[in-house]
């Protein structure tokens, strides 16, 4: 069985792994500062007696968790996962894997020379950066790097695409390759917003070659990558349950053209909908708001075609398993396994993520909740645990088949899986009751004058939410640093968890495997949603705003 | 391996899920439309281009305040900076319309009326306005809801409606 499954070599390997390893580094400092800032919520001010002399500020703190969590740990995991994809999805080296290994290489740069403004509260303004807020420069020089390192990753797999493909005229691109390829090209598409903003606006005003910015149009600028962004972090989740989760879970993809068909849409309608991050801005017309609003809630399609195939291919798992009647197969699927459990509780808390995204996506029910603690309570049950616990699953197999060692402690794997999951509930669901009673978000709570009694309970929960986390990141640290120094080697070398179609993948219309209408058809719809403003904000931008620093 | 037919297969009851999701997503958007158009629950319309730097310039903001436009008619004029609102304090009495118009003379700040459906960024350069009708006595928060440094948990004021 093993003799057809394709090798990766011990190389390709460990420079895969070198992307996790930075991921999870990142992850372990980031995720220090979540639980400081819920426990802050609840009134245990850690920051003054504690943290102090090393990490100046809730600020610098939230920056880095910002940074680190939602920038670093997720895109050095997905271009290490993507990596993988590529290779093996293709069953082909890389073209060029010095290209590739620059692209990384970059990345860890950038995040080296961000990183130290960041320590020295040079540059505590946020993940988001918004001028005219002015951060030393090398912080935007060095997110400018990890984000072009990406793109040359990116540029690594197209090589590899095409070569491929010229070897392989006829045959369907293999599915988690094409998947990866579609998240890669939506990447570089949503992320030329925040190039124009770092490239034309940022480093050269915080270089002082320019005087002032127009912080409106940095903001729509900044909005064009921002949403999308987070189509970035959710589509490799989507891969790993579309193509490795019904595999793990002993079944198969139960729709090969509807999986394909619904990466393409997202790549259609992932960037051309940020000024839904922008309902309440006053530079941006109410009727563009309402396009904008429309499109979003068109996301909400190819994201009801994942969530069935993703629930038939598992039903399809179960009953394979011997699970009867209309819900039996639930209770057959491997609950114990904790890559398996990782990404079912991780679907079943998107599923209260995405009923909150429609919520939010509403250009005037926003008006509730916009920057108040709704929306971190929102995005911490898709990015935070839709996307990290299910990249947290997908370690759990990984790492094992690049290193040819066991995990170790599957056990706490399992409890560390569910631990989140409780932490989780609970202080989420604490934040959006509290940002419905009108909290803001960014704000040590601890120290605002105007909290009402009422809050206190809430504010509560988000503190013990944050420390069940707390015990739940630094376990899955420890599983991490122990299945890489354990000397137990696996008996035999891991399969990775591909899953196969139930039809042959090659029935599916080649319509399906043609890049260019896609391409052209993106393109249009950002032309249409975006070009009439980005003509009239710069046209009629005023470069007013000088620097500052305020933290 | 020969004669492979291609074509999109699409089951039975995805089909089904599919003709649902398209329903929903036209209520959804229906109900977006219908809030906006019917309920005039608006959002922040461009209105007029400011220098940060020489407030005073732009007329308006010269003079923060409130003013009377017609009996239980007003116009708030509110100019967010690190870290307070200028005015921090209005009093209209109940049953007032107040326009609020709240521009930056610094960084970018927020304004969300607590209790009310005003929430609005304040931007540098731009003027954010929203209206509200006071029909409660009592006082209603707005707070600062946008990181804008050090201070800014601290940054907050009042309306006071009166009887
Ligand atoms: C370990 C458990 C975690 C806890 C307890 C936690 C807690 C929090 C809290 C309380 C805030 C709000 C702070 C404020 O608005 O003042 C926050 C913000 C945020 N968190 Fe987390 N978090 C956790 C993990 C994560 C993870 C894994 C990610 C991303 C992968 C993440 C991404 C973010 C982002 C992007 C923000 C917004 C930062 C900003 O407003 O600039 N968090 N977190
Ligand atoms: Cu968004
Ligand atoms: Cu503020």
């Amino acid at each position: 069985m093993t003799a057809n499954v394709y090798q990766l070599t011990a190389k390709e390997k460990r420079f895969i792994g070198w992307h996790f390893i930075v991921a999870v580094a990142a992850l372990s400092i980031g995720s220090l500062f979540g639980p400081f800032q819920a426990m802050e919520h609840a009134g245990w001010d850690f920051y003054e007696k504690f943290l102090n002399p090393i990490f100046h500020s809730y600020y610098e703190g939230l920056t880095l968790h910002g940074v680190l969590n939602a920038l670093i740990w997720t895109t050095f995991f997905i271009t290490g996962f993507m990596t993988f994809l590529i290779i093996y999805g293709l069953k082909r080296p890389l073209r060029y894997p010095k290209l590739n290994a620059l692209g990384f290489w970059m990345m860890v740069v950038g995040l080296v020379i961000a990183s130290i403004p960041i320590l020295l509260n040079e540059a505590s303004v946020l993940y988001t950066f918004y001028p005219p807020m002015k951060a030393h420069w090398a912080f935007y020089v060095g997110v400018t790097l990890v984000v072009v390192g990406s793109w040359i990753e990116g540029y690594g797999f197209y090589l590899t695409y095409y070569k491929w493909r010229k070897e392989n005229p006829k045959t369907r691109t293999p599915i988690i390759a094409f998947m990866a390829l579609i998240t890669m090209v939506m990447w570089q598409i949503a992320t030329l917003g925040a190039a124009a903003e770092l490239l034309v606006d940022l480093i050269p005003w915080s270089l002082g070659l320019r005087q002032g910015l127009d912080p409106q149009l940095d903001r729509t600028y900044f909005w064009w990558t921002g949403h999308p962004l987070v189509y970035f972090w959710l589509l490799p989740a989507y891969i790993s349950w579309y193509t490795f989760l019904p595999r793990q879970a002993g079944g198969k993809l139960f729709s090969d053209s509807l999986a394909r068909f619904s990466f393409w849409l997202f790549l259609l309608l992932s960037v051309p909908v940020g000024f839904h991050h922008q309902y309440v801005d006053p530079g941006v017309p109410e009727g563009w708001k309402m396009v904008h609003s429309l499109l979003t809630y068109s996301v909400f399609f190819p994201s009801m075609i994942t969530a069935f195939t993703v629930v038939a291919s598992l039903e399809n798992a179960g009953r394979a398993r011997g699970g009867k009647g209309l819900l039996g197969w639930i209770a057959k699927l491997p609950w114990n396994d904790p890559s398996v459990l990782a990404q079912l509780l991780a679907g079943i808390l998107y599923f209260f993520g995405g009923i909150g995204g429609l919520i939010n996506a509403s250009y005037n029910i926003n008006l509730v909740v916009h920057n108040t603690s709704w929306v971190p309570g929102h995005f911490h049950l898709t990015v935070s645990t839709a996307v990290t616990l299910t990249f947290m699953g997908i370690l759990y197999w990984m790492v094992p088949y690049l290193t040819g060692k066991e995990l170790w402690c599957k056990k706490c794997a399992v409890i560390q899986v569910w631990l989140w999951f409780i932490g989780m509930t609970i202080f989420s669901n604490a934040m959006h009751v509290v940002g419905l009673l009108g909290a803001p978000r960014r704000t040590p709570l601890g120290q605002a004058p105007y909290i009402p009694e009422e809050w206190a309970g809430h504010l509560l929960r988000v503190g013990i939410g944050g420390i069940i986390l707390l015990i739940s990141v630094y376990m899955f640290i420890t599983i991490m640093v122990g299945s890489l120094v354990t000397k137990k080697k696996l008996s035999e070398e891991l399969e990775p968890p591909v899953a196969d179609s139930l039809l042959d993948p090659q029935t599916t219309p080649r319509w399906l495997d043609h890049w260019a209408p896609w391409l052209i058809g993106a393109t249009i719809l950002l032309i249409i949603a975006y070009g009439p403003q980005l003509i009239y904000q710069i046209g009629t931008a005023q470069f007013t705003s000088p620097g500052f620093r305020v933290w | 391996m020969a004669n492979k037919h291609e074509s999109m297969h699409i089951d039975p009851y995805e089909k089904t899920w599919i003709i649902v999701s398209i329903l929903m997503l036209i209520i959804f958007f229906g109900a977006v439309t219908v809030a906006g158009l019917s309920f005039g629950v608006r959002v922040p319309d461009p209105v007029q281009r400011v220098d940060p730097n020489d407030l005073a310039a732009s007329g308006t903001f010269a003079e923060p305040g409130l003013k009377e436009v017609a009996p239980k008619r007003y116009e708030a004029y509110i100019v967010a900076q690190t870290w307070s609102f200028n005015p921090r304090e209005i009093q209209v009495p109940a049953g007032s319309i107040v326009k609020f118009y709240v521009t930056s003379k610094d960084v970018q700040h927020g304004f969300k009326l607590q209790n009310t459906n005003v929430n609005m960024q304040i931007v540098p350069g731009q003027v954010s306005s929203l209206a509200v009708k006071f029909d409660k006595p009592g006082e209603y928060d707005f707070i600062c809801t946008e990181y804008c440094g050090v201070g800014h948990a601290a940054m907050y004021g009042k309306v006071i409606v009166v009887p």
